[in-house]
């Protein structure tokens, strides 16, 4: 139970689980997943679906936000490559062509890796702070989105090839589940079964003693925003793909608030270093979860203001402080059993709760304290 | 070298001729434990007022947690502490603060862009209509600073002064407060003999007017020279708590570290270095002319497979940044390194790596360890590094790593998994040192090796040192500590304002021979 407790990724966890049965409360059929033409549907396929994006989003922002970084031109990015991809195949002739589709998604995730490789420039080699850096694509990008669409709202409809990234299925899963998840574990194989998630943490808690164990840490950086401008290419794909519309001013409009906010649930500190994929994960489910349980028990337009409030949760229950509030006053209400009245000393009950009761004299705290220290030590273990 | 204070430091249970009989702080039963780490284990300590007490230790002894739990920078696990009389329980540094407990750390915790006078007068300015009275801050705390004879314009910027004024102005403000408990934590480990000399004369001062003053140190004799009474501790429990004068220096040492002399003469038997004919054969390195405007002039260095060459030389002379440049650390912008004959350009530490050379600086916690990554990570880091990200060490192979080296220079805790920010300063500098090893360099500087560690593992140090250089390691060792220096290295350059005013070799040189060619005049020929 200790052992379960002290896993960082338990708070979230039960934050999301406890958001899925108060959805259950208002929808009684919430759980249901039903089969329908061979594919699968339901409230909790669509809440899996609709994450996805952000889902891959937030995993490039996780490795950015490890090295200290932060990523805040994602959802420009992601208008760049979605408004590009659907006007290629709209302007194509024949929008159906799997080959017209192909090349549009190569295209399109080819520029998200160049917006990334211009942030990794920025910050890596110019050494702009982070958030200033991105801050330019952030802006720049939906106008550069705006001039390839000459400014209008484009509709990819008549295209099943593109339309399976964001709203298809293959065998029986919505394709944009099976696309996150993989990106997933390939996220994790890149990061765990190579060195790169150590040396990423590495430069993000220390740069400098990185530098000088002779890691290249401008090449880990430039990596981490081509990574996630990759990802931000693929969201991209897949938000104009599903609605079938693109509307530069739109696509993946705030994504890079949700995603942040994922990250941060996960329990991945914006100060760098250590990160968490599966909290980022659960991060990404939380805000999904949370979207569909204000709009069908509040209102669409309480949406923010309730995110708000799990997110406030989700932090006190995340902050050392809090933390150590709440265990301490459990342990010193335990504690207050454990020491029987009048021994010598109860120094437990005098660290850790409010004023101490007065302690009998301790003239000579030396000897007090060695004739003391079963006490002590059984009042230490609790902690 | 005991000073006239031991007068009066009799016994302080009331058979003394001191009115004061009661602790200003008492701490009992105090235990503390980091994961993995129990570094306090019910442990005890007092301090009077008007007395200089010393805490001694090794490494890892616990002396800074203590400390930390005294000022509330950590809470303890269990215990209790007692400040004039009352029960306390810190939550943050500023309860301890307003408790009366001023602590001045190693690193000056001070705002440096600010004045000295804003400094002295931090969040408690004197107001005028509602706004800063500046005048009456500058008169107050020139009147602070003329009490401790101290000639500090209060109107100039913090960071235009040396951390020993900087030192000096955090002890100003801790006056100021009216505190009665003064924390110095290794004050005096960056100061030069004649500021060491002057801190010390302001610490009687304000020990003669009342305050208790909690003093760590690792220099034995500044400890004998100005503290009253001290306590031993010992692998995070407490030994045992003396008056000065009745604790011979001996007796002291074996106490902290669990041993006696005869064992300590052991371990740092061996390592004496004599000038050898290691000097035949090719160079490993070669540098010639190496420099960079501002930092140090044209150097010229040689050293071969299996030669330990010493950098003697004052703090600021040029040693540490000698170093940087041999390793890549900074860039040359002067003169041309060789290796093995062959040109190099060391543009980065990347590439001095690449060339099997292997710096551990002199600052573990800013360009050494990475704090939150474990102990095994911080071990294979270069190696890691080396290989490049894709190919990662696998897991047993690393496991085997780490487990080899925390054996082998008794790193503690053992357990590999261990935060490495939660070890001591010794144990880190053993990290370090594990991480250069096992890259197999071919030559090895070190930047202050044994600075802030114990005695023990300082022995271990020197003793690794000397095994490496006997198996054909080429070492550049920079130390404060001259005998250090004197016992490893075969030839010693010695520096003097970021300029080699001499090159020795080691035979029937002594540390007296050295000093006196660092103080010898400038521009006669040393």
């Amino acid at each position: 139970m200790k052992h379960v407790l002290s896993n960082r990724l338990i708070w979230p966890a039960l934050v999301l689980v406890a958001l899925l049965l108060a959805n259950l409360a208002f929808n009684h059929s919430f759980f249901n997943i039903r089969l329908q033409n061979g594919n699968l549907f339901g409230p909790l396929v669509d809440i899996l679906r609709n994450a996805a994006p952000v889902v891959l989003v937030a995993l490039g922002m996780t490795l950015v936000i490890a090295t200290r970084g932060i990523d805040l031109s994602v959802g420009a990015v992601a208008a760049i490559s979605g408004s590009w991809a659907s006007m290629h195949i709209i302007s194509s002739g024949d929008p159906s062509s799997v080959r017209v589709v192909l090349t549009a998604v190569g295209v399109a995730l080819l520029m998200a890796l160049v917006a990334g490789a211009w942030n990794g420039f920025l910050v890596s080699v110019l050494g702009i702070q982070p958030i200033v850096a991105t801050l330019v694509l952030m802006t720049a990008g939906r106008g550069l989105a705006q001039i390839i669409t000459s400014e209008k709202i484009l509709y990819p409809d008549n295209s099943p090839a593109y339309k399976l990234i964001g709203g298809g299925y293959l065998l029986a899963v919505p394709f944009s589940i099976l696309l996150a998840g993989i990106i997933f574990g390939l996220t994790a194989i890149l990061t765990r079964r190579t060195a790169l998630g150590t040396l990423i943490e590495a430069v993000g808690v220390n740069p400098e003693a990185s530098r000088l164990a002779g890691i290249r840490s401008r090449s880990i950086i430039w990596i981490v925003y081509l990574f996630a401008g990759l990802l931000a290419g693929l969201a991209g794909l897949m938000l104009t793909s599903n609605s079938t519309s693109a509307d530069p001013n739109s696509i993946g409009l705030f994504i890079e608030l949700d995603a942040i906010l994922a990250v941060v649930i996960g329990g991945t500190s914006l100060a760098g270093g250590r990160f968490s994929l599966a909290g980022t994960l659960i991060g990404a489910f939380i805000i999904e979860a949370m979207n569909t349980f204000v709009i069908q028990a509040i209102s669409a337009r309480a949406t923010d203001v309730f995110k708000a409030c799990v997110v406030i949760a989700v932090m006190i229950l995340q902050s050392p402080q809090a933390r150590a509030m709440v265990t301490g006053a459990f342990r010193g209400r335990k504690r207050a059993v454990v020491v029987p009245a009048g021994s010598v000393v109860s120094p437990g009950s005098a660290a850790i709760s409010a004023p101490a009761p007065a302690t009998p004299d301790t003239a000579d705290g030396h000897t007090a304290a060695t004739s003391d220290s079963i006490l002590t030590k059984s009042s230490g273990t609790t902690s | 070298m005991l000073s006239n204070t031991q007068s009066y430091a009799d016994s302080p249970d009331g058979t003394g001729d001191r009115p004061v009989a009661t602790p200003i702080v008492e701490m009992s039963g105090i235990s503390i434990s980091f994961p993995g780490v129990k570094a306090l284990q019910n442990v005890a300590f007092r301090l009077f007022p008007g007395e200089v007490h010393s805490l001694m230790g090794e490494n890892g002894a616990g002396k800074s947690t203590l400390i930390k739990a005294l000022t509330g920078v950590y809470t303890i696990d269990s215990g209790s502490i007692r400040v004039a009389g009352n029960d306390v329980l810190f939550s943050g540094p500023g309860e301890a603060q307003n408790a009366g407990i001023a602590t001045v750390y190693q690193e000056v915790n001070l705002v440096t862009n600010l004045t000295v006078a804003e400094n002295i007068m931090l969040g408690r300015e004197p107001r005028r209509f509602g706004m800063i009275d500046w005048r009456a801050m500058r008169k107050h705390s020139r009147k602070v600073l003329a009490d401790l004879n101290l000639d500090i314009d209060p109107g100039s910027l913090l960071e235009s002064h040396s951390i020993a004024v900087q030192q000096l102005v955090a002890i100003a403000r801790a006056v100021d407060i009216n505190a009665q408990v003064l924390v110095l934590d290794e004050p005096t480990s960056s100061l030069d003999a004649r500021e060491v000399g002057e801190l010390f004369t302001i610490i009687r001062k304000i020990r003669d007017s009342g305050v208790a003053i909690l003093f760590v140190s690792h220099f034995l004799d500044q400890v004998y020279e100005i503290s009253d009474r001290l306590t031993v501790l010992r692998n995070g429990e407490l030994v045992s708590e003396h008056l000065v004068h009745d604790l011979p220096r001996i007796d002291l040492i074996s106490k902290m570290i669990g041993k006696d002399l005869a064992a300590l003469d052991e371990l740092e038997e061996g390592t004496k270095r004599e000038a050898t004919e290691r000097v035949s054969g090719g160079a490993f390195l070669h540098a010639e002319g190496v420099g960079k405007t501002g930092s140090i002039k044209p150097y010229d260095l040689e050293i071969h497979p299996g030669e330990v060459v010493g950098l003697a030389g004052l703090l600021g002379s040029g040693r540490t940044e000698l170093a940087r440049l041999l390793y890549g650390a900074d860039k040359n912008d002067s003169g041309a390194i060789t290796i093995k004959g062959e040109p190099v350009k060391l543009r980065s530490p990347r590439i001095a790596l690449d060339n099997k050379i292997a710096f551990a600086s002199e600052d573990r916690k800013a360009e050494g360890l990475i704090g939150d990554l474990t102990v095994r990570a911080n071990i294979v880091l270069a190696m890691q590094s080396e290989r490049g990200w894709l190919r990662q060490i696998p897991r047993k192979q690393q496991d085997e790593l780490a487990e080899k080296y925390i054996k082998a220079l008794d790193i503690r805790p053992t357990n590999p998994e261990a935060l490495v920010r939660n070890l001591s300063g010794g144990n880190q500098q053993k990290v370090l040192l594990a991480r250069w090893l096992i890259t197999e360099p071919k030559l090895l500087i070190l930047d202050e090796p044994t600075r802030g560690i114990d005695i023990g593992a300082k022995a271990q140090i020197q003793k690794l040192v000397a095994s490496l250089s006997d198996e054909g390691m080429a070492v550049v060792y920079i130390s404060a500590e001259l005998e250090e220096v004197l016992r490893l290295s075969h030839r010693i350059g010695i520096m003097r304002d970021r300029v080699k005013i001499a090159e020795i070799v080691n035979q029937g040189v002594t540390v007296n021979d050295i000093m006196e060619t660092i103080a010898a005049e400038a521009g006669q020929p040393a």
